[in-house]
């Protein structure tokens, strides 16, 4: 954008362009040594934790987000410093709390995957965020199922990671063969449905009944993550 | 394995184990070594929450329910005829790593009734966790419940493999323990929680010297109190808790609201209501101590020994306090703005990051998420609002005036008629 000293600037992803009344509009290609200069730039103003804050952003699938990286970005060159604590800047503001947003689900698919153990001793769980987490939950499970394989699959996305105890790849469904999201339970390995029986026990039994509030449980669990929890399924077995 | 047997004695030992309100899986780094199973990342997670919105964390369970015990609030209570229960160590170890492996915990919570006397069961407990941590490699989550009365000897190996141990007070005084649950004492309590604290210090101490020190209850210590059993005041439980926190760097205080669960002429009616609002008034003094940087004699003070149920600590601090505001959140310390009704953490130190690039405005402070409605009677806005202008009493009925407050409908009887 600097090169070719462009002012009044607004970025829209291919597809969801209004449309124009007055001035041109430019199809820009992604062109990696560019981009690597846009990289190196916002490392330079404030280190990984912006990077991270970008590619959260990037993640987000929020529309419009793309004109509030580039103002902020704009501001941080213009005024030669790390302005992204700026908090009374509306675009610095915007990019916070979409990356809180990002946080916050990526925190809740950590805590929301509910892995089955199935054939070949591979434990693989079903998920639907709300934005793209997965590559920001691979280090996480990565660092903890360490001597297990494993696999999570984003059903809205239609794709997933898969880690065979050495390493973790992407993985895409190939076509005509995509999940419907729900499973064929001959592939589970026996006892997988005896856990899943414990857990719901355990769920039931650790209530305190007294003090029920329903509404504070659906801020803590929206019905919406309820098809992939193991204790929400609601069976023969109950 | 006897799957009915496991589900029948689950369906007992996690009953009987939720009164124990303690449900943190954080304050712990652990890393993964050579392919174990399991890490600690520091920070907790909440897998799932039950229906009264309580945070599942962990495997929350007792090794048995047989008790030799009999604590008037205690539905486990040796006089109490409820269906005892008792799993085995093997048992425990493989309920833990296939719900880890599965995601469904961040650990294991132990607790257990205690049977024989307390170095017979707190070794089990021990040996439950060695297991975990040597043979299983499991390097997540485990709380241990301290018996009260234990060696230092089991308490010194507990520390070894556990995250956490607590061992719980049940009762804001003495005098409350002496009532409900005689044969406890209050020293068989102190005596161990006093070990550990002593032997964290010791091991701080080390580690600056041999950084290979091994670990010992990095995520420190917590107790619990039974609120509502007994008549003592907020004030009394918040100078227990205060003391817990600067005498015994105790991480936790957890408050409890009775659960009626037992008929007995010490304790209150069965008819009795849960006391919730109390219980959630605690909590916000115990963070007004904890991150607010309040005193327990400011919270509370002699002559008005229990918190206001209308409106939240702070706020009634605020307002008997009116001569430290109002405050310019474009000068005073973060110290100060966190005194400012409606500025939470988070918010006051977004505030002093952003105001170093410019002054902030009402706007900029609404958007950054400051409840504006009750934080304005506070503030320092010339040409806008004028707090001289209000006695407390009147800032205090427009406050409620404008409340959506849940507890709202609780003080004000004539709403219930819909």
């Amino acid at each position: 954008m600097y090169f070719r000293k462009l002012t009044d600037l607004r970025i829209y992803v291919k597809g969801y362009e209004p449309p124009v009344l007055i001035g041109d509009v430019l199809y820009i290609h992604t062109e990696e040594a560019k981009a690597k200069r846009v990289i190196s730039k916002l490392y330079n103003i404030g280190g990984k934790p912006v990077i991270d804050l970008y590619y959260k952003c990037i993640l987000s699938e929020q529309q419009g987000i793309e004109n509030h990286m580039l103002a902020a970005l704009q501001y941080s060159i213009k005024s030669y410093s790390n302005v992204f604590a700026d908090y009374g800047n509306f675009h610095v503001l915007k990019l916070r709390e979409i990356e809180k947003k990002m946080r916050r689900e990526r925190h809740r698919m950590t805590a929301f995957v509910r892995f089955k153990h199935g054939r070949d001793s591979l434990y693989y769980s079903i998920i639907e965020p709300d934005f793209d987490v997965i590559p920001l939950i691979i280090d996480h499970f990565e660092g903890r199922y360490a001597d297990q394989k494993w696999l999570i699959y984003d059903a809205k996305r239609k794709y997933g990671i898969y880690y065979d105890l050495n390493q973790t790849v992407f993985m895409y469904p190939t076509p005509g063969n995509q999940s419907s999201g729900t499973v064929d339970i001959s592939l589970f390995e026996p006892e997988e449905e005896l856990y899943q029986q414990l857990w719901k026990t355990y769920f039931k039994s650790t209530n305190i009944s007294e003090r029920k509030n329903l509404k504070l449980h659906l801020q803590h669990v929206p019905r919406r993550y309820w098809k992939y929890l193991v204790e929400k399924e609601t069976g023969i077995h109950g | 394995m006897n799957f009915d047997r496991i589900k029948q004695k689950l369906s007992v030992l996690s009953d009987a184990a939720k009164y124990d309100v303690s449900c943190s899986s954080s304050g712990s780094k652990r890393a993964n070594k050579n392919k174990g199973l399991g890490d600690t990342n520091g920070m907790g997670i909440c897998h799932t929450y039950t229906e009264d919105g309580r945070c599942v964390s962990l495997l929350k369970i007792l090794l048995t329910n047989v008790c030799i015990y009999d604590c008037a609030y205690c539905v486990s209570r040796k006089s109490n005829d409820v269906k005892r229960e008792a799993f085995t160590v093997k048992e425990v170890v493989d309920l833990t790593i296939n719900f880890y492996r599965r995601n469904y915990i961040e650990g294991l919570f132990l607790s257990s009734g205690i049977f024989k006397n307390a170095d017979y069961t707190m070794e089990r407990l021990v040996r439950i966790a060695k297991k975990l941590r040597t043979e299983e490699k499991f390097n997540g989550y485990i709380h241990l419940k301290t018996i009260p009365g234990c060696s230092n000897e089991l308490m010194h190996e507990a520390g070894l493999y556990a995250d956490r141990v607590s061992v719980n007070i049940e009762l804001p005084t003495e005098s409350g323990l002496k009532l409900l649950a005689p044969d406890k004492k209050r020293e068989d309590m102190i005596k161990p929680m006093q070990y550990v604290k002593n032997t964290l210090l010791q091991v701080k101490d080390e580690r600056k010297v041999i950084k290979s020190t091994p670990k010992f209850v990095p995520a420190g210590q917590s107790t619990q109190m039974i609120i509502g059993a007994t008549p003592e005041t907020d004030r009394q439980i918040i100078l227990t808790a205060n003391h817990f926190y600067t005498n015994m760097n105790l991480k936790r205080v957890y408050y409890s609201g009775y659960v009626p669960v037992l008929a007995d002429s010490r304790l209150p009616a069965t008819t009795m209501q849960v006391p919730m609002l109390r219980e959630n008034r605690l909590y916000q003094a115990d963070w007004l101590m904890r991150f607010y940087g309040f005193k327990a004699d400011e919270i509370l003070e002699a002559e008005h020994p229990d918190l206001d149920t209308e409106i939240d600590p702070k706020l009634a601090w605020a307002l008997r306090n009116m001569d430290q505001f109002p405050v310019d959140v474009n000068k005073a310390d973060l110290h100060m703005i966190l005194r400012v009704p409606g500025i939470g953490l988070h918010s006051a130190r977004k505030i002093v990051a952003a105001r170093k690039f410019n002054k902030l405005n009402a706007e900029q402070l609404k958007k950054l998420g400051i409840a504006l409605n009750r934080a304005k009677y506070f503030l320092h806005w010339p040409g806008i609002y004028q707090s001289k202008d209000y006695t407390s009493n009147s800032i205090r009925a427009m406050i409620l005036q404008d409340s959506h407050s849940k507890y709202h409908r609780m003080n004000n009887p004539q709403l219930q008629l819909f």
